[in-house]
Parts: structure tokens; C-alpha cells; sequence
């Protein structure tokens, strides 16, 4: 990781002085990390990671805000339920510690902005058009598989959960096999 | 006895303290690796950056490593680690729907919290997207719930099909892990040139 301080350009860039973002951590070492964590979340608790199961309290808490009766017509929505206190959800609080871990995190290393993240190929609107519909399909297959990234492929494939292993296999292969056709939105 | 909760009660609150206190560690180590960013993310597609897989890879084996390690000295009860179903199609179908969303959203859930917490406007709106799909489902398509359970496979693990224990699925996964590191920076020097001019 030496190197990857010191191999950073030392001069235009420099100009831009104390404002500029510092480098990522190497990503083995982040995820040395990462699975540390885990690795507690599973010695305490005796599950993993979740993130899908966040959004889909906060979906029922919507929907028991606008029509209470209507909660016991899915099985879904009563599954979060909760007794009437949805966000009283153990992953929406693990969510809510990303968000404080993730704002220390780039506050620290100079990385917050207001941005769009895109190619320079596509326009702001077309990319959050693009992040909607991705986040709509995303959030359909989680529930399809039973989790996400967290809850399956991360949180599974340590404990070497088969169905796991085949998920994460299977986001990679659509992952690869349609990048090239919106390689617009991203290169 | 691990885990704790085997072994003792929390209560509402406490639980939930919990829960906030591992998200930090979480979203800092997500933030940390550069997942904030899309273009960081959706980079492993085209392979001139792989941190996704990096940081995931060593993520599950540091995982793997300390729990085949902390059960093997007797300090956890893996049977008491929860272990969601294996059901073949849902798992096969649903990620390459997710991965079609991660690719064309930019993001993952978890992901998406530190986009927003620094200040990425399209991590926002991913979210949005995400939570219309999960009241989307909870409407129209909860009886999937049932057929999932209804056409699981139950709990299965490599070492469950295979007979061949966590530790050696261990060093495999070690050794995958090696093997892939230098494959990875193989490919990221071959693709260099897809790699953005401007910021990191």
C-alpha cells in the first residue's frame, strides 16, 4: 500500500491542494475488513448480513401508513410487519449504520460530493432514469433469491451456502453478458 | 458458546444497537474500497478495475477462515448459524435479474448507502428504484414466498454435498483466492485503456 501512496501524481493534480479526495484503501485490505465484520455479525447474532429486508420494512411501513387492513393481504407485508412497528427492523438499523460508517468513512477521506456518477456518454436525466429502473430489477431479483449481494453472496458463500454460490455465479454472468450492451451509460 | 444469541437474550433495543454498531463497520469498509461510486462498482464488467470481486472474494475467505477457525477450536456451534434454503431457480433466475440491476443501476442495496452518504445523487435514486420494487413485489407477487418454500432443496452447503469438510473447502477457496489475484491484475493491466482519465 506504500506504493499506492507514493505512485500518486505529485503534480497537476496536487494543485488542487487539500481538497483532494485521498486514494481508496487496496481493496484486499477493505475486505480483510469487511469480513471481519461479518465475521462478528455472525459470532453475535447468528445470522449475517441483510440489506434487502431495510427496504422491504420501510416498503411496509409505507404501505401500513396508507391502509393498515391492507397489510394482511400479502404475506409479504405481513412478514415485516412487525406488530404495527416496521422499522423496528434489525437490517433497516444495519442500513441506518452504513450510512453513519460510510459518511465517516468518506468524510475522512475527502470523497463527499454532489454527484452523478455516469460515463461522459450519457446525459444526468438518462442516468438517473437508468439507476431507477436498475435499483426496480435489482430489488425484484433479491426477493426472487432471497437476498443480495449481503445477504446471499456475501453472508452465504462464507458460510459455503450452495444457493449462495449459485447466485453469486448467476449476477456475474448477466453482470458480463450485458455489459457491453450499455457500455454508453458507463465508459 | 458462540454465537451469543445461542446463549443469551438481547432485548429490543439493545439488538438494535447492535445492529447500528456492525453498519458502521459495514458501510465503512464499503466506503473504504471505493463502493460509493458506480463507476468504481460497474468497472469489474469491463475488467479494468476488479475491486468488486477483490474486495468480496477476501471478504468471504476472512469470513470462512474465522468461523472453520473459531468452531474448530470449539468456540462456535455452526449448526446454531443460520442458513438460508438453496432453491435453484429462484437463486439462478433472481441473480441474473439482480446482477442485470446492479450492472444498469450502478449500485446494490447495501452498496447504495454509501453512495448516499457521500453524496452521489444516482445512489439516491437507485434506492428510490429499489424500494418501489420491493412494495412492487410485496403487492403483486407474494405468493413467490410460498413457492420458494415449497420448492426448496432445503439447507445445503458444500460440505453437506460434498462430505469434504469446511477446512479444506477453506484452503480451496484460499487458493481460488491467490490463482484469482493474479489473474486479476493481469486483466487490469490488459484493460487499462477502458479506465476513465479523470478521478480515481
Amino acid at each position: 500500500m506504500s506504493t499506492l501512496t507514493s505512485s500518486r501524481p505529485t503534480h497537476v493534480a496536487r494543485t488542487a491542494g487539500a481538497a483532494a479526495p485521498r486514494p481508496f484503501w487496496n481493496p484486499y485490505l477493505a475486505g480483510i475488513l469487511l469480513g471481519l465484520v461479518l465475521l462478528a455479525t455472525y459470532v453475535i447474532t447468528g445470522r449475517g448480513f441483510g440489506a434487502t429486508a431495510g427496504f422491504a420494512a420501510v416498503a411496509t411501513w409505507i404501505a401500513g401508513t396508507v391502509s393498515p387492513s391492507h397489510i394482511q393481504a400479502s404475506i409479504v407485508h405481513a412478514k415485516y410487519w412487525n406488530e404495527g412497528a416496521p422499522l423496528l427492523n434489525w437490517t433497516l438499523f444495519l442500513l441506518l449504520g452504513a450510512l453513519i460508517g460510510a459518511a465517516i468513512s468518506g468524510w475522512q477521506g475527502r470523497r463527499f460530493s454532489f454527484t452523478i456518477e455516469r460515463g461522459p456518454h450519457i446525459s444526468d436525466g438518462q442516468r438517473l432514469a437508468l439507476a431507477f429502473v436498475g435499483g426496480f430489477i435489482a430489488a425484484c431479483g433479491a426477493k426472487l433469491a432471497k437476498g443480495c449481494t449481503s445477504g446471499q453472496a456475501l453472508t452465504g458463500s462464507s458460510i459455503l451456502n450452495a444457493g449462495s454460490l449459485v447466485f453469486l455465479l448467476a449476477v456475474f454472468v448477466a453482470g458480463f453478458g450485458l455489459a457491453y450492451f450499455v457500455r454508453k451509460e458507463w465508459l | 458458546m458462540l454465537p451469543l444469541t445461542s446463549s443469551m437474550e438481547f432485548s429490543l433495543a439493545a439488538e438494535l444497537a447492535i445492529a447500528v454498531v456492525l453498519g458502521i463497520g459495514f458501510g465503512f469498509a464499503l466506503e473504504r474500497a471505493g463502493f460509493g461510486s458506480a463507476r468504481k462498482l460497474t468497472a469489474v464488467f469491463y475488467l479494468y478495475d476488479m475491486a468488486v470481486v477483490k474486495v468480496m472474494f477476501s471478504g468471504v475467505v476472512t469470513t470462512m477462515i474465522g468461523l472453520f477457525a473459531l468452531s474448530a477450536i470449539g468456540l462456535l456451534d455452526l449448526t446454531q448459524l443460520y442458513i438460508e434454503q438453496t432453491n435453484l431457480v429462484a437463486q439462478i433466475v433472481g441473480g441474473l435479474l439482480f446482477g442485470t440491476g446492479f450492472l444498469i443501476g450502478g449500485y446494490c442495496p447495501g452498496t447504495s448507502m454509501a453512495a448516499i452518504a457521500t453524496g452521489r445523487k444516482d445512489g439516491l435514486v437507485f434506492a428510490l428504484g429499489m424500494l418501489s420494487g420491493v412494495y412492487a413485489y410485496a403487492e403483486f407477487t407474494p405468493q413467490l414466498d410460498d413457492w420458494y418454500k415449497a420448492a426448496a432443496l432445503g439447507e445445503l452447503t458444500l460440505p453437506s454435498l460434498t462430505g469434504i469438510g469446511m477446512g479444506w473447502w477453506t484452503l480451496v477457496f484460499m487458493a481460488i483466492l491467490l490463482g484469482g489475484a493474479w489473474g486479476m491484475a493481469r486483466l487490469e493491466h490488459r484493460f487499462s485503456s477502458l479506465r476513465p482519465q479523470t478521478g480515481q
